[in-house]
């Protein structure tokens, strides 16, 4: 099986499911000549041609809801939002509308657009080019959220994405482009939406989280094999809507259980996940429910130590899973 | 033509393509949409139902405009004070009564959204919610499908004079004009949004708006049924011809409240109220067609008692519907089998 970056891995989804469907197309800023400002479009103008790769105006309401119009009529659009940063105009668009033209219309009109946002830091991109949106679209009825970990998922997922026949925010963190390679079938498979995925079994904390900070955890993992500490690896893969049950396993298979995220921690989706296993197997539990996630500040700064210091790693994240494993 | 005296010219309506019946036709739609507005008013203040927003002095550029559509295959994003319109492209008043009364039967909602939040996807109006203006970039991106797919519709859109002044519509006007795509945009300016006079929303004209983004902008007078048709009219045959955008500014005044939660004597006068309901539309055109001797009393009459007992059943039987089942609002928040809403 051939051994590709997540950043092809993305590509090679966009580029054969518009093969697939003539009605998926590629619009957003810089994504048409230049192939994307991180290169994820790369390559799709000359395989596909302008109309279908569209470089549009700076402006993002007018990307998503020029997308969202598209998709009522039977189009798949793949909107691209440079950085999830800039995303925050679009918000109306994604929260007003996307999310609510099935329910609002008593199922008659049907909303399949799928917005791509680079989240995440790591990357010295300062306040506004580092964020994770999901919590401010997480707890929207009406939307799918997915945040791929690895190239096989990043893959499945926007191909499953694109299929779906309701709006998908596609978070991939700019930071696993390079740095995630993996093996991806070169032939056409999906990664179920709503389906958590267990990415370690083990037997004495079980870890839940998505995107980056989980191969801080399997590395952290990898090591405390080591010292005698089992861990048991949930990737949530789809954040909306939850897989509830695999949550509730992976937590009993342990009784403790770590949440991690890059995201805020107040109102991050793991304060979801935290209350979803409250109500349901608090008496289960050997010890609290523990959180790890950047300090709650509005966003990293560029300055080097202060991004290293709001980041989370694998030295901060096998810090936890001790502590944890200790308690 | 039945007037001795105009069987040598031609009127203005036949000037512009229109039958006489198809005047007529318009003549009744604007009259259906001014019943219905005004039962509406009477059923809330009946408190027969909870709230309705009113398109009163609006109906000649409504229903003007979509005569001048292609009523088999273009796709429309009307805002929420168009009755006349819809009325115009195939909505029913028993539909339109149903809305009001949020009823399960309702074919914009199921009786989920508040009235004038049009939607029907057998008839090509495109779902709308309240938050205002984010309709022009959905019609952009409807405009963009017909190109891509190589098809002859167009999308039409309205909104208010206050709408004008979001984002939406400045993205959404831009992108259009960028890729010259067949989207018609009509700012419906009847001077106030809510309270807000339109000299406290714009400085400039709305229309001139247009130049900014590369496609013609052209105002036209909304009282005036005829001159609206044909400014839709040409803007679809230059939207059709690949030649892009158009955007229409038709000038009108809201006779009502901005809705039944208004009072509009807080920020306007009575005064000026009625120096406007002069000017209305609707009278101005049954003026015409008795000049053109298309139209008498006699039919006047028969017409009022004709919509008297469509508005009549539509309002019985919007009543008598059904609600929706209570735990029908935990249906369709995603499409697959796993897509209802958790309790």
């Amino acid at each position: 099986m051939p051994q590709i970056d997540y950043i092809e891995a993305i590509r090679q989804a966009m580029a054969e499911e518009m093969a697939r469907d003539e009605d998926v197309f590629v619009l957003g800023e810089d994504v048409g000549h230049k192939g994307g400002v991180f290169t994820t479009t790369k390559g799709l103008l000359a395989q596909f041609g302008e109309e279908r790769v569209m470089d549009t105006p700076l402006a993002e309401s007018a990307i998503a809801g020029v997308a969202i119009g598209a998709a009522m009529y039977g189009m798949k659009p793949i909107a691209e939002m440079q950085y999830s940063d800039f995303m925050f105009p679009a918000t109306n668009q994604i929260i007003s509308e996307a999310a609510k033209i099935r329910y609002r219309s008593n199922n008659d009109w049907t909303c399949p657009v799928v917005i791509r946002a680079p989240i995440g830091g790591g990357i010295f991109g300062g306040l506004y080019h580092s964020q994770c949106p999901e919590s401010v679209f997480f707890g929207t009825p009406g939307l799918k959220i997915v945040a791929p970990y690895s190239a096989y998922d990043a893959k499945g997922l926007l191909k499953a994405a694109v299929r779906d026949a309701d709006p998908v925010l596609f978070f991939e963190h700019k930071k696993c482009y390079k740095l995630v390679t993996g093996e991806v079938p070169d032939d056409d498979y999906i990664v179920p939406i709503g389906k958590a995925n267990v990415l370690r079994e083990g037997e004495d904390l079980t870890v839940i989280g998505y995107s980056l900070p989980l191969h801080y955890t399997m590395e952290a993992a990898a090591e405390l094999e080591q010292e005698g500490i089992s861990a048991h690896v949930l990737d949530l893969r789809t954040l909306q809507p939850l897989d509830k049950d695999a949550i509730l396993s992976a937590v009993r298979k342990t009784g403790k259980v770590l949440i991690i995220h890059e995201d805020n921690k107040t109102g991050g989706v793991g304060a979801e996940v935290a209350a979803i296993i409250a109500e349901e197997l608090l008496y289960e539990l050997d010890a609290p429910i523990m959180r790890l996630t950047p300090p709650d500040v509005p966003a990293m700064p560029i300055n080097p130590p202060g991004e290293k210091f709001y980041m989370l790693n694998k030295d901060k994240v096998k810090k936890a899973m001790q502590q944890l494993a200790l308690y | 033509m039945t007037q001795s005296g105009s069987v040598e010219q031609t009127s203005r309506h036949q000037e512009l393509g229109l039958t006489d019946d198809q005047a007529i036709d318009m003549y009744t739609k604007m009259k259906l949409a001014r019943a219905f507005d005004e039962r509406c008013l009477l059923l809330q203040r009946a408190g027969k139902i909870n709230f309705h927003v009113s398109g009163i002095g609006q109906e000649a550029a409504q229903v003007g405009a979509a005569f001048a559509l292609d009523r088999d295959q273009d796709y429309y994003l009307p805002y929420y004070r168009d009755y006349g319109f819809v009325l115009s492209v195939g909505m029913t008043m028993r539909e339109l009564m149903l809305s009001v009364f949020a009823k399960a039967e309702d074919p914009n909602s199921g009786g989920r959204q508040m009235p004038g939040h049009f939607g029907s996807k057998r008839l090509r109006i495109v779902t709308g919610s309240s938050p205002v203006t984010t309709q022009v970039p959905h019609a952009v991106g409807l405009a963009l499908a017909a190109k891509m797919k190589r098809k002859p519709f167009v999308s039409f859109v309205t909104f208010g004079e206050g709408s004008s002044n979001q984002g939406d519509f400045h993205e959404g006007a831009n992108f259009a004009g960028v890729h010259k795509l067949p989207v018609i945009l009509m700012c419906e300016n009847n001077q106030y949004a809510i309270s807000t006079p339109l000299h406290k929303q714009i400085s400039g004209r709305i229309s001139d708006r247009a130049a900014g983004y590369g496609f013609p902008g052209v105002r036209v007078d909304g009282n005036d049924l005829l001159a609206v048709y044909e400014a839709v009219k040409q803007a679809r045959e230059r939207a059709v011809a690949g030649e892009g955008p158009t955007l229409i500014e038709a000038m009108m005044y809201r006779i009502s409240p901005h809705s039944t939660s208004d009072n509009d004597l807080m920020y306007r006068t009575k005064e000026e109220v009625d120096e406007h309901r002069d000017k209305d539309g609707i009278a101005k055109f049954r003026q015409y067609m008795i000049d053109c001797g298309i139209w008498s009393e006699e039919q006047e009459q028969t017409l009022l008692g004709r919509i008297r007992e469509i508005v009549d059943d539509a309002t019985a039987y919007g009543d008598a519907a059904p609600f929706p089942a209570p735990e029908d609002i935990l249906l369709h928040v995603y499409g697959d089998q796993d897509g209802e809403g958790r309790a």
